[in-house]
């Protein structure tokens, strides 16, 4: 304001003499040529003078600004004293040749969850996710997923645990009802999948996924390599274990991870886990008329994951390949369907293998291959649905999705299930939304 | 037996190497200036490189084991790293390094950040309500953070206060020069019309008197569309900005298809340290930033 002010005096000022004093057209001239030499001189000065000032503004802005007091740390959470609050819809509309409701892989009654994706229109889970930090030293999380079965909407308490965030030495510990550490998928919740259904392996053995009761304890080495070790004591209550044995601890579970990166573009991630059920009378197979199992259930998983992405910048490509094999132990008696108790004594194999691949921000491409094996269980449980069936039940999937933001995602998928007691060919299409806040994906 | 095996496997894992302090930066520009300011007394590791989207990182492996080992964490915050920190923070087991402790250092809370709002929607795409979090690209911003860093370490590591004390003098000393050359370099630059792919250079604009022009991406945060791209042909035909900005790690193809229609000049300017061969430390990176502009208008 002030400079302009004088620049514009000493103009006016110029120009005030130029009228007075001369007359002559070469003077006129002389004196134009001076003026416009005196008004760029000005100019430039004028320039300089205004950039120094905005300069000093910003400096003084900048001091004043670094002299308060830091405001509180705030990357980690999105509210100061409310929970963080994030809900995701699903939904899906899915297609199949033959009847879903009689869906069935021989050899492998299903329990819990576990099965094809409803037909036609439906709504998936509706997830309400809500977490905060306690205090300093304890951290809480709760989804409650908001199912519609039999038309009735219905609340489940999907998790609900505390995690502790200030032991030392590398020890962690959590909690409440969780998704157990064992497995690469197992901790995934429905809206990082890759494929809108969780491969067989997972079905058969997890009824989907393992959740359950109890508590966590993870130790990291302080290593420049990840290797992570860790426990569960699990109540025992859900797929593969039941009934709460051994006085309210039916399950308990170990695991160790490793991973690391190679160069800047490659990371991969590398574990292993074991999971001790107990069960008591574990429904599977037939809702109405189910199967009933009685014994000791040991898991094995080992798992290993790749991703890559051209100098390590994840948004335009990137590419994923994991794979997970399975071994099921089952020892113990089955009875159901007019069998008396039966000796059970099985080993079960089932893998899963996918990629999938975005070759330009927003949208990727992806394809799985997905398999059981198991022995035969003996001729008293032939013509059931526990007999060994005769080809391996496997199925073929790929998939397509495109991502406007982060936020959305809408996914088309084929799976050809030669897995199924008759084979089928399966497609749908499936929306994931999320609005609120969002915590950060895991590896 | 078993300790024997366990002991021996953990002989043979790489430990980090001990350091006065060990420091995780979430970018680049961080850990090179907890380089200036520490020396040999500290270990500066940075999550990711200069090619790299910072929003856009995978919460990996090796960074955990990172984080579990660090003394410090330096972010840039506002929420630039809110994708992949949090995952790491939780998953890490170091309790000296989560927010709220004194090794949590968020570069940008001591700062003015620009362009931050209270009404926010995510309809108006990835925007960070507490601002624009890329407030390394004005030096005045990093001598700000600078300051306030020297403070965490000195209390992080009062053994070698006296060490961090002085480097920071000698640093801040030669900050100050060489803002004063940047500023008189840069002059030309006051006025001129900026086309940018992503807002990741307004500390910049606001600094050097840039005019941010328009932006590649219609949203932020959503890769440029067609569409947009076209209506941004025929707003800036006949040379309606100077220069347009990338960085290194964003598609270079919307910003070479409107500089052939326009003919304004494409210009890749290093958002960190490590962006170009030129900016090998923060020096350089303004340096680099300001040679580049000035070469694009001639």
């Amino acid at each position: 304001m002030r400079v302009d002010f004088f620049k514009g005096a000493i103009l006016a000022l110029c120009i005030g003499f130029s009228g007075d004093l001369f007359a002559e057209d070469a003077d006129i001239q002389t004196l134009r040529s001076e003026l416009l030499e005196l008004r760029s001189d000005y100019e430039a000065r004028i320039a300089d003078l205004e950039r120094r000032l905005a300069i000093a503004e910003q400096n003084a802005m900048q001091a004043n600004y670094a002299a308060q007091p830091a405001p509180a740390a705030s990357a980690g959470s999105n509210t100061a004293f409310n929970p963080a609050i994030g809900v995701i819809f699903t939904g899906n509309v899915w297609n199949y040749a033959r009847d879903p409701d009689g869906y069935a892989v021989q050899g492998f009654p299903y329990g819990g969850e576990a099965g094809p994706i409803s037909e036609g229109l439906s709504l998936g889970e509706t997830e309400i996710i809500m977490n905060a930090n306690v205090d300093d030293k304890f951290t809480a999380w709760l989804t409650a997923a908001i199912a519609v079965e039999d038309g009735e909407a219905a609340v489940e308490l999907e998790e609900a645990w505390v995690e502790a965030t200030a032991l030392p030495a590398g020890f962690g510990a959590r909690f409440g009802r969780f998704f157990s550490k064992i497995g690469y998928l197992n901790g995934k919740h429905a809206h990082t999948w890759d494929f809108a259904d969780q491969p067989l392996p997972y079905q058969a053995f997890l009824a989907g996924q393992l959740v359950d009761d109890g508590l966590q304890l993870r130790w990291l080495a302080p290593t420049d390599l990840y290797l992570e070790l860790g426990g569960e004591a699990l109540s025992g209550t859900n797929y593969p274990a039941s009934g709460r044995g051994n006085s309210g601890v039916g399950s308990y579970s170990l695991f160790a991870n490793l991973g690391g990166d190679v160069g800047t573009s490659s990371s991969w991630l590398a574990g292993v886990s074991i999971l001790d059920a107990t069960a008591t009378e574990r429904p599977s197979g037939d809702e109405d008329n189910p199967w009933l199992f009685t014994g000791d259930s040991r898991l094995l998983t080992a798992q290993f994951v790749w991703k890559w992405a051209p100098d390590g910048n994840w948004r335009d490509r990137n590419l994923v390949v994991q794979a997970e094999i399975m071994r099921r132990s089952e020892d113990g008696q089955y009875e159901g369907f007019g069998f008396a108790p039966e000796r059970y004594d099985v080993d079960q194999y089932g893998w899963y293998a996918q990629a999938v691949y975005q070759p330009l921000p927003r949208w990727r491409v992806g394809g799985r291959i997905d398999a059981l094996s198991t022995d035969n269980p003996g001729p008293v449980f032939d013509g059931s649905l526990l007999a060994a069936p005769d080809n391996d039940p496997t199925r073929y999937s790929i998939m397509a999705d495109w991502a406007n933001s982060e936020f959305s995602r809408l996914r088309l998928q084929y799976t050809r299930d030669d897995a199924g007691l008759l084979g089928d060919n399966q497609w749908g299409l499936q929306y994931i939304h999320a609005i609120g806040a969002h915590g950060a994906h895991a590896f | 037996m078993r300790h024997l095996f366990c002991a021996s496997v953990l002989a043979l894992l790489p430990f980090s190497v001990h350091a006065d302090l060990n420091v995780f930066a979430c970018e680049p520009e961080w850990a090179a200036l907890a380089t200036e300011i520490g020396g040999e007394h500290v270990t500066a590791y940075s999550a990711t490189t200069a090619l790299q989207d910072p929003h856009y990182i995978q919460a990996r492996p090796s960074l955990i084991a990172k984080v579990r080992n660090a003394d410090l964490v330096i972010c840039s915050g506002a929420q630039l790293e809110i994708g992949w920190l949090p995952a790491l923070l939780q998953k890490a087991n170091n309790p000296k390094v989560r927010p709220g402790a004194p090794g949590y250092f968020e570069a940008s809370s001591y700062v003015l950040r620009l362009g931050a709002t209270a009404n926010v929607d995510r309809s108006q795409g990835d925007i960070h309500p507490q601002g624009n979090p890329h407030i390394q690209t004005n030096p005045h911003n990093v001598a700000a953070v600078a300051a306030a860093l020297k403070k965490t370490m000195r209390e992080l590591d009062a053994a070698q206060a006296e060490t961090y004390e002085s480097r920071y003098a000698d640093f801040s000393k030669r900050w100050e020069d060489a803002i004063r050359v940047w500023e008189d370099k840069a002059a030309p630059l006051r006025g001129k019309r900026a086309i940018t792919h992503h807002k990741s250079w307004v500390y910049l604009e606001s600094w050097l008197g840039i005019v941010e022009a328009g932006n590649l991406e219609a949203v932020p945060g959503l890769p440029p569309t067609a569409t947009h791209l076209s209506k941004l042909t025929t707003e800036f035909a006949d040379h309606g900005a100077d220069f347009i900005i990338r960085s290194p790690y964003q598609d270079s193809r919307p910003s070479q298809w409107l500089s052939e229609r326009t003919g304004i000049p494409a210009v890749v300017l290093p958002l960190t340290v490590g962006g170009t061969d030129q900016a090998t430390d923060l020096f350089g990176l303004y340096d680099d930033i300001i040679e580049r502009l000035l070469g694009a208008i001639g």
